[in-house]
C-alpha cells in the first residue's frame, strides 16, 4: 500500500502524491512511458531510495519503521542484472540465500529446488556474464524468489530479451502467482501488461491517473475503436461505447478514407490519458 | 545481538571471499608488486650506504612500507572491487534490500580490503624480517598498528566506493588523496624532519600515525600511543560515515 508517496529529486518531483493498493495474489501492471516515476516508484518500495512524503507499508510493515520485516516479504528483480559478475550463478545464488539469512539447511535445497523449477540447472557452474540475457534474468528471478517472498516486484522483466525468451519469462511469471506469489510488475511493454496483469495502473508524469482492470481502462475510453487516415494519411482515431455507433461513425466518412474498426486496447487507453505513446521519452 | 551481527558480517563478506579465491594467486602478485619495487628502489638503489637515526635505511623504511601497503592494498581492493559492485555489477543494490543491518554491510564490505592488507603488508614485512632480523622485530602492538591501519583503508576505500559515482572520480580521489599520502606520510623519511608547518598537515592523514606505530612497534622505538588512538578514531570516523551514507541513502 501506498499512500501519498512524494519522491523529489531537489525541486523536481518524480513521484508525486502517488496513492496505490495492490492486493495479495494479484498480477499488477504498473505501466508509463519512460521517465514517468515507474523506476523511481520500485525503488522507493524497495528501500533503495529514500523518498520526500507518504507512507508505504508491505504486508502490514511500514518500510521506513520495520524495514528489516518489510524486507523479508519482498523479492525484487531490478531492471538491470544486479548479480556480481565475478562469481559464478552457483556462487550468487548461495551468497543471496546467506544474505537473506535462510536457515543452513534449507539454503542448498532451496537453490536447487528453484534451479530445477526454471530449467537453471546447466548454467548454474558457469559465471554470470557468459549466461544469455534471458538466462541471466531468469538467474536473477532465482535469486529473488530463495527467500520466499510474498510479493515480487519486477522491473520490466523482459526488457532487451527475444520473444522466446520474453515468453519464458511470461509463463514463469504466472506460475509463480499461481502459486500464490503477488505480482507487481513495471513495464512499458503494451502487451506485455495486458498479457499478464489483472490490475492496472498507469502512471505519467509521476502521478496515477488511471488503475483497474485492462477492460475496465478501455470502457472508461470507448469499447470500440475507430482507427481511420485520409489522403495524408495522418491516422486518427475515435472511441464509442458501442460497435453501432463505431459503424455510424465509419460510415459517415467519405471513400478518400481508410476505416478500421476493432476493440480498443490497452495501448489506445494510456494514449487517450496520457496523451503520450508508450516508450515516449 | 552480537553474535547476529557478526553472523551478518560474515554473510555479506561471504561473496568477496569466493572472489578471493577466484583470485588468489593474482591477489597475491599485485599486491606485492608495488611495495617490492618500492624496496628495490628507495632501499636499494637510493637508500644503500644511508643511515637514519642511527639505522640502516633499509631497515628504516621497511615499517614504512608494510605501513604503505596496508594502505595500498586495503583501500585499493575494496574501492575498486565495491565501487564496481554499486555502479556496475549493481549487487550492492541487491545486498541493501537484505535484511541486514547497516553496521554488518559496512563491516563486512571492508573485510575483503582488511584481509588484503593484512596478507599483503606481512608478506612485505616477512620479508623484511629475513633482511634486517637484528633490527625488525614482530611485536603484538605491531600486529595491532597494522590491523587498525588496514581496517581504516578499507573503510576509507568503502567510503570512496560509495561516493565516487565514476571511475574518473574515483581516480581523481586517489591522486588527490592516496598517492599524496604514498609519499608524504612518514614512509621513506622521517615526519619530524620537515618543517613544523608540514608536520601538523601531515598528522591530520592516517598514514602518518600508520607509519610511525608501524616503525616505533617493530624498531623498538618509544610506542606513540597519540597516534595508535588517532588511528583508531579514523576507523571509527570512516565506519560512521558508511553507516551515515547507506542509512540515509547518499550513495
Amino acid at each position: 500500500m501506498v499512500k501519498g508517496l512524494v519522491k523529489k529529486y531537489g525541486d523536481e518531483a518524480a513521484v508525486d502524491g502517488l496513492d496505490l493498493t495492490v492486493k495479495e495474489g494479484e498480477i499488477f501492471g504498473f505501466l508509463g512511458p519512460n521517465g514517468a516515476g515507474k523506476t523511481t516508484t520500485v525503488r522507493v518500495i524497495s528501500t533503495l531510495a529514500d523518498f520526500t512524503e507518504g507512507e508505504i507499508s508491505i504486508g502490514g510493515y511500514d518500510i521506513r519503521k520495520d524495514q528489516k520485516e518489510a524486507k523479508k516479504l519482498m523479492g525484487v528483480v531490478q531492471q538491470h542484472i544486479s548479480l556480481d559478475k565475478d562469481l559464478t550463478v552457483r556462487e550468487n545464488m548461495m551468497y543471496r540465500a546467506l544474505t537473506q539469512k535462510i536457515p543452513a539447511e534449507k539454503r542448498k535445497e532451496r537453490i536447487d529446488k528453484l534451479a530445477e523449477y526454471i530449467g537453471l540447472e546447466e548454467y548454474m557452474d558457469r559465471t554470470i556474464d557468459s549466461l544469455s540475457g534471458g538466462w541471466k534474468k531468469r538467474a536473477a528471478i532465482v535469486g529473488s524468489l530463495l527467500h520466499e517472498p510474498k510479493v515480487l516486484f519486477l522491473d520490466e522483466p523482459t526488457v532487451g530479451l527475444d520473444i522466446q525468451a520474453r515468453r519464458l519469462i511470461w509463463d514463469l511469471i504466472r506460475k509463480l502467482n499461481d502459486k500464490g506469489t503477488t505480482i507487481f510488475l513495471t513495464s512499458h511493454y503494451i502487451e506485455e501488461i495486458e498479457a499478464l496483469c489483472g490490475t492496472v495502473g498507469i502512471i505519467n508524469k509521476g502521478k496515477l491517473i488511471a488503475h483497474g482492470s485492462p477492460s475496465d481502462l478501455c470502457n472508461r475510453v470507448g469499447s470500440t475503436a475507430v482507427e481511420y487516415h485520409g489522403p495524408n494519411h495522418a491516422t486518427q482515431y475515435k472511441y464509442f461505447s458501442s460497435r453501432n455507433e463505431a459503424n455510424d461513425f465509419a460510415s459517415s466518412l467519405d471513400e478518400t478514407h481508410t476505416v478500421l474498426i476493432r476493440n480498443t486496447s490497452l495501448e489506445d487507453c494510456f494514449v487517450e490519458l496520457t496523451g503520450r505513446k508508450v516508450g515516449d521519452e | 545481538m552480537m553474535f547476529e551481527f557478526f553472523r551478518e558480517t560474515y554473510y555479506v563478506m561471504w561473496g568477496d571471499l569466493r572472489f578471493m579465491r577466484h583470485t588468489v594467486l593474482n591477489i597475491l602478485i599485485s599486491s606485492v608488486m608495488s611495495p617490492l619495487l618500492y624496496l628495490l628502489a628507495f632501499g636499494f638503489g637510493l637508500g644503500r650506504g644511508l643511515e637514519v637515526d642511527g639505522l640502516p635505511y633499509i631497515a628504516f623504511i621497511i615499517p614504512g612500507i608494510a605501513a604503505l601497503t596496508s594502505l595500498s592494498a586495503s583501500f585499493g581492493s575494496v574501492s575498486t572491487r565495491l565501487n564496481i559492485q554499486r555502479l556496475y555489477y549493481r549487487s550492492l543494490d541487491e545486498m541493501l534490500m537484505c535484511p541486514l543491518s547497516v553496521s554488518a554491510i559496512v563491516l563486512g564490505k571492508s573485510m575483503h580490503g582488511a584481509i588484503r592488507g593484512l596478507v599483503s603488508s606481512g608478506i612485505i614485512f616477512a620479508i623484511g624480517l629475513a633482511m634486517a632480523p637484528e633490527h625488525l622485530h614482530l611485536t603484538p602492538l605491531f600486529v595491532i598498528s597494522i590491523v587498525l591501519s588496514c581496517f581504516a583503508f578499507s573503510f576509507l576505500g568503502v567510503s570512496a566506493a560509495l561516493l565516487a559515482n565514476t571511475h574518473q572520480a574515483m581516480a581523481t580521489f586517489s591522486n588527490l588523496v592516496i598517492l599524496p599520502m604514498t609519499f608524504l606520510c612518514g614512509t621513506f623519511f622521517s615526519v619530524d624532519s620537515l618543517p613544523t608547518v608540514f608536520q601538523g598537515a601531515l598528522y591530520a592523514l592516517p598514514l602518518t600515525h600508520s607509519s610511525v606505530t608501524v616503525r616505533a612497534s617493530s624498531l623498538g622505538w618509544d610506542f606513540p600511543w597519540i597516534s595508535l588512538f588517532v588511528l583508531l578514531l579514523f576507523c571509527v570516523a570512516f565506519f560512521a560515515l558508511n553507516v551515515y551514507l547507506i542509512k540515509k541513502k547518499k550513495i
